[in-house]
């Protein structure tokens, strides 16, 4: 590995995921570095999505999955039934492929987060609301419409919007799994943008399938394959000089 | 090899899916229309305010004050969705957040089954089960004498009947839920019932509302099993041990006697009168309210 | 504050586990007091004869005249229901697929319809009868009946035909058929469980049902035999005997009870079995 110890975020050892008989992820080992985009890439239905949600256990709303391994952040295991995964997932903010807000006012909806953080006072929810919505560069475009449905926002505001929510609960890692899939090209370049400036403050893992999105932002690639990590490794490595023959084959657009 | 071509058979077709559709769709403003001029007798001698809000009721001197009536329904009415509201909910959030898929497939049959008891059995039930069970230990509970037929126990009955109706629209609402809302709430950090509480509640709540109203329009015009416990004793009742009356009860408790004094045949259409419009209303609220919710949704 | 939210999870999760398992217990102690009472009362004679004389004092005879009466008429209004029905649920899903509007505003008007309480229905059904003259009758009863579950009918249907692909009526189009024959024959064919289904539904709400029949069936201790006579039904046959001070009388109650829910509970398992069978295979023509 290129990068030493000290500067990785999370740590994947044998994480292996079973529905049923099926065996989704086989065996992965990753490592994730810190205050970098690491690109999750590979064609639809290679268990890239299952990945990250094995991540902040969201895989627990999966009965019929069936984890095993570990996945340490900051030396604690998500995987441990006895962690208090709550707290954990707070280190962690979510971005999905469409965005799903919540069924309340835009104001609340990054508030929720706060409170459930412990903030309390109005005049601190009022501040930080504020401030995460500038973070996302939604707050002058909401800031006359707080208390409205944040279903009436267009999707690329409520993508943004919900990148706030994420940031809100203060985590150190972006988890985003296709983020931009459901965007407009504006948006989308926008989010990208966006992981950019952020990858300085917070460690960033993005799920794709697009591999011009990965050529574009990535510093660390891992390529997956029918539940396999294929190859992991900077972006220089991956993309320039790839070692295996089915990470070349998907470089080179033989499948998809 | 037929007796018609294939254009006459698409004709015929055509004119039997015709004619039958004409005939459904104009069935409410066909029952409407009936009830009204059957009940039209009383309403042009009588002003329409005496007629909802007299007490008194006396078919053979002319005196027809539904108040009681339509009191014992409101009674029983909400009895019953005061009980079954929140065991509804109670129950559709468990199953559909707390239990295995596999425990739906034991609670479906058994709300099919529930829904399909008739009422008269359900009447039966209440007066073997209910009836005692309010005389002889829910009234001394409460130091209360009572026979037991009373307003409680048609609208204890009354909300067992009415929780597969509602239950079935609620475990429906609760699925229907993406799934990623769950998780976006779980992401930020909330616990399971955080999320219900705060996300997945508010987003069914509208549907929650619905049911509630389809519920109540049902309860509302359940006869036989009312009938059959609620005393029908004209009167206002004073506490829910009390016999009361309510409109379907009037209905059908009547129809033998109904010829032999004027206008009483009337005075029951016009109670089945009541009974539609509240329905309708009730239902026509329902799914204007579930229809802007699933355009908000989509 | 973590503590306080443990236990206000706690104390919902029991709330819920009671709600969910006193529903479920209270469907067995129905269940129960019907069984107990009803084999209680249950004898071969009162399966097979109808009332003799003397027979609401406590006398011999039985029920048949209400179990064949209510089939009769259940019978009678599930095929009306079925022959109105199964026309305007296609109507609606071949004919008028395109309008959407017109086709929300007829599913709305039938689920108006459907919310309509019986006894409602029962006393429609008996205005009509005295503008026409009419006696309760056999006749009366079924037609009270077969409106009565006609929304239910034609919206159960409708459900099932929705899910028709559309793929089908383009393979069907393509092949020369016209539009009713699209709707009778592949239509129909597709989801003949379902609309099975549908008819055993109608068929389970038109035999549990009293309040429609209480006025226009009418009420008999002979068995039907002609449209126009009045004709015994089970749920009112419960009703009545129920309230009679005489003992044995009541006890009839009771089996007429066992009875009618044996009945339904027979439909209703039956529909479950087919509705299982239609997701697992498709039927193929």
């Amino acid at each position: 590995m290129m990068l030493d110890m000290e500067m990785n975020k999370i740590h994947i050892e044998n994480l292996n995921v079973f529905a049923g008989r099926q065996q989704i992820l086989k065996d992965i080992n990753i490592n994730i570095p810190k205050n970098k985009i690491t690109v999750i890439l590979g064609p639809s239905g290679c268990g890239k999505t299952t990945l990250l949600k094995c991540m902040n256990r969201l895989t627990d709303l999966y009965p019929e999955l069936k984890v095993t391994g570990k996945v340490l952040i900051n030396d604690k295991n998500v995987l441990d039934p006895h962690a208090d995964i709550v707290t954990l997932r707070q280190y962690m903010g979510l971005l999905m492929q469409r965005p799903y807000p919540l069924p309340m006012t835009i104001y609340n909806n990054i508030a929720y987060g706060l409170k459930l953080r412990g903030v309390k006072s109005r005049r601190d929810l009022h501040k930080q609301v504020m401030h995460y919505l500038q973070l996302a560069n939604l707050w002058d475009e909401v800031r006359h419409r707080l208390r409205e449905p944040a279903s009436r926002l267009s999707i690329g505001q409520q993508q943004r919007l919900c990148l706030a929510r994420g940031l809100a609960v203060n985590p150190e890692i972006i988890l985003a799994d296709e983020p931009t899939s459901a965007l407009d090209p504006i948006s989308s370049q926008y989010i990208e943008t966006k992981f950019t400036e952020l990858k300085n403050d917070y460690t960033i893992v993005l799920v794709t399938h697009v591999l011009r999105q990965a050529r574009r932002i990535a510093d660390y690639v891992v390529f997956m394959y029918l539940g396999e990590v294929i190859e992991q490794g900077t972006v220089e490595e991956v993309f320039g000089n790839p070692k295996m023959e089915k990470t070349k084959q998907y470089l080179g657009g033989t499948f998809n | 090899m037929y007796l018609l071509n294939r254009i006459q058979r698409h004709r015929v077709n055509y004119t039997w899916m015709i004619v039958s559709l004409v005939l459904v769709a104009s069935l409410p403003f066909l029952l409407f229309l009936g009830l009204y001029l059957k009940s039209f007798l009383l309403i042009h001698d009588y002003h329409l305010g005496d007629l909802l809000f007299s007490k008194e009721w006396k078919p053979g001197s002319g005196k027809f004050g539904f108040y009681p009536f339509i009191v014992g329904s409101i009674w029983v009415t909400l009895i019953a969705m005061l009980i079954s509201g929140p065991i509804c909910i109670l129950t559709a959030i468990y199953v559909t957040q707390y239990t295995k898929k596999r425990f739906l497939r034991i609670m479906h049959p058994a709300i099919d089954i529930l829904a399909g008891i008739p009422s008269v059995v359900y009447g039966l039930w209440g007066i073997l089960v209910i009836v005692p069970f309010i005389s002889d230990f829910v009234g001394p509970l409460f130091g209360v004498k009572t026979l037991g037929y009373s307003i409680l126990a048609a609208g204890l009955v009354l909300s067992i009947m009415i929780i597969p109706f509602i239950l079935n629209i609620l475990i429906e609402i609760f699925r229907t839920i993406p799934i990623e809302l769950k998780e976006a709430s779980l992401s930020l950090g909330a616990t399971q019932w955080e999320t219900i509480k705060h996300v997945l509640f508010k987003k069914a709540l509208p549907g929650i509302i619905a049911a509630f109203g389809f519920g109540l329009a049902r309860a509302f015009g359940e006869t036989m099993a009312v009938l059959m416990v609620v005393g029908n004793v004209v009167n206002l009742p004073k506490s829910v041990f009390d016999p009361g009356y309510t409109l379907p009860a009037l209905i059908a408790n009547n129809y033998g006697e109904m010829l032999s004094i004027p206008k009483y045949d009337s005075a029951l259409m016009f109670a089945a009168l009541i009974l539609l419009a509240v329905s309708l209303f009730f239902n026509l609220v329902m799914h204007f309210f579930i229809d802007r919710y699933n355009k908000l949704a989509a | 504050m973590k503590r306080s939210k443990k236990i206000e999870e706690s104390f919902f999760k029991v709330l819920m586990v009671i709600a969910t398992y006193s529903i479920l217990a209270v469907l067995a102690l129905i269940m129960y007091s019907i069984f107990a009472k009803g084999i209680k009362a249950m004898s071969w004679e009162v399966l097979t004869t109808v009332p003799s004389g003397g027979y609401y004092y406590g006398k011999g005879g039985g029920i048949l005249n209400a179990i064949l009466g209510s089939l009769s008429l259940a019978f009678g209004a599930t095929l009306l229901a079925f022959l109105i029905g199964l026309p305007v649920a296609l109507y609606i899903n071949v004919f008028l697929v395109r309008y959407k509007n017109a086709v929300r505003m007829i599913r709305f008007i039938l689920d108006l319809v459907w919310g309509i309480p019986s006894i409602v229905y029962g006393a429609f059904g008996f205005s009509m009868m005295i503008l026409l003259g009419i006696q309760t009758s056999l006749l009366a009863g079924t037609i009270t009946v077969t409106l009565f579950i006609l929304p239910i009918m034609i919206r159960s249907m409708d459900e099932i035909l929705r899910t028709v692909p559309i793929g089908l009526s383009e393979a069907a189009y393509s092949l020369g058929s016209n539009k009713s024959e699209l709707a009778f024959k592949i239509f129909t064919r597709q989801t003949i469980s379902g609309i099975i289904t549908a008819i055993l539904l109608s068929f389970g709400r038109g035999i549990g049902d009293a309040a429609s029949v209480l006025f226009t069936a009418g009420y008999t201790d002979n068995l039907p035999n002609s449209l126009m006579e009045p004709v015994a039904t089970l749920p009112l046959s419960i009703f009545f005997q129920l309230s009679s001070p005489v003992p044995a009388v009541q006890d009839r109650a009771y089996a007429s009870a066992l009875v009618l829910t044996l009945i339904i509970l027979l439909v209703s398992l039956f529909s479950r079995g087919l509705g299982k069978r239609y997701h697992k295979t498709k039927i193929n023509f």
